[in-house]
């Protein structure tokens, strides 16, 4: 836990500095993902962020998921696969799949 | 998540407990299960097994859908004596991802200069232990040769679960020792897990082939004991 970034720990650190956060945490991986399940990616209301969901790939759209999370205080299940083959405008390079939850620190 | 929620897993993250987050998708709710302490029945069976294979997931719980989170103290190295071995092994532990901690109350080895940049502590382990106590995820490796140092340590790595203890020396210094150990009251089967002679058996001659001997297995006790879920 020493020396590295640990999402979990800024998360702690910015909610009891009063900001409104956001936590992202990889659920469930098909296929070559690459952050494993149990991953982190914390977000602030002003779209600062820590961690990572995948390889840079979808954490853009993640953040701004987030971001209506903790206008509404209400979760949300997203799911991520190869760009073409999904409704979302974002994609997974590798051909992997991934469900990311996104809930609000309270 | 509620933060006395995260605050209570950072706690144990921080107190090197093994914990897990189980988050319920539906409601959103989340708790924290530590290790050692009470959990709660329906989340007991699904919790265990998922702390023992060290494999976040989620899983189906009275119709509903729960995230298991796990989260597992990285593991890290003591080693007792500041010599050539354990000299080549701070350069071996940070690449394989182990944090080591080296100790040896003889200031003549434990100097700074021969240990750049190296966790080390010039004193005996009798002191530095309580303060700086061993546990399930920690590999200890005693290399002094020197009894009145390492039998300490060997003693406390047992007792205190460490998921790898190994001892440099002979077959039969070996023997003494396990004689030695005996007569601090350890048992036949917590000697049994004493590794020695130390290292996978690479015919590793040089110090620097002893500490990669000594790193290999290390990961190997770590590993194996992950997927058994049982101390190698």
């Amino acid at each position: 836990m020493t020396g590295t970034i640990d999402p979990l720990l800024t998360a702690e650190g910015w909610r009891r500095d009063g900001r409104n956060v956001a936590l992202a945490t990889v659920i469930e991986t098909w296929g070559s993902a690459p952050r494993p399940a149990g991953s982190h990616l914390v977000i602030d209301q002003d779209g600062n962020f820590e961690g990572s969901v995948s390889g840079g790939c979808v954490e853009g759209a993640v953040i701004s998921e987030a971001l209506d999370v903790i206008a509404s205080g209400t979760p949300r299940l997203l799911e991520f696969g190869v760009a073409d083959e999904t409704a979302w405008r974002v994609g997974l390079s590798c051909g992997g799949r991934i469900r990311v939850y996104v809930e609000r620190l309270t | 998540m509620d933060l006395s929620v995260l605050a209570a897993l950072n706690a144990a993250r921080r107190a090197r407990q093994g914990s897990l987050l189980a988050t319920n998708l539906l409601t959103g709710r989340s708790v924290v299960l530590t290790e050692g302490e009470a959990w709660p029945d329906t989340l007991r069976e699904a919790a265990e097994k998922a702390l023992r294979a060290g494999k976040s997931g989620t899983v189906e719980i009275e119709g509903e859908t729960v995230f298991l989170n796990v989260h597992l103290p990285p593991p890290r190295i003591v080693a007792i004596g500041a010599v050539h071995i354990t000299q080549a092994l701070a350069k071996l532990a940070p690449i394989v991802g182990y944090d080591l901690t080296i100790i040896d109350p003889r200031t003549a080895f434990a100097t700074p200069e021969r240990f750049e940049g190296v966790d080390l502590i010039a004193d005996w382990p009798e002191d530095v232990l309580p303060q700086r106590p061993l546990d399930a995820y920690t590999a200890l490796a005693a290399v002094t040769h020197d009894p009145k140092i390492d039998d300490f340590a060997l003693a406390e790595g047992l007792r205190r679960g460490c998921f790898y203890v190994g001892a440099l020396g002979s077959r039969k210094t070996h023997g003494k020792r396990l004689e030695r150990l005996a007569a601090m009251g350890l048992t036949e089967t917590e000697l049994a897990r004493i590794r020695a002679p130390i290292g996978l058996d690479i015919g590793a001659s040089s110090p620097e082939e002893i500490a990669l001997a000594i790193m290999a297995e290390i990961v190997q006790a770590f590993r194996r004991r992950t997927l058994s879920g049982e101390a190698a």
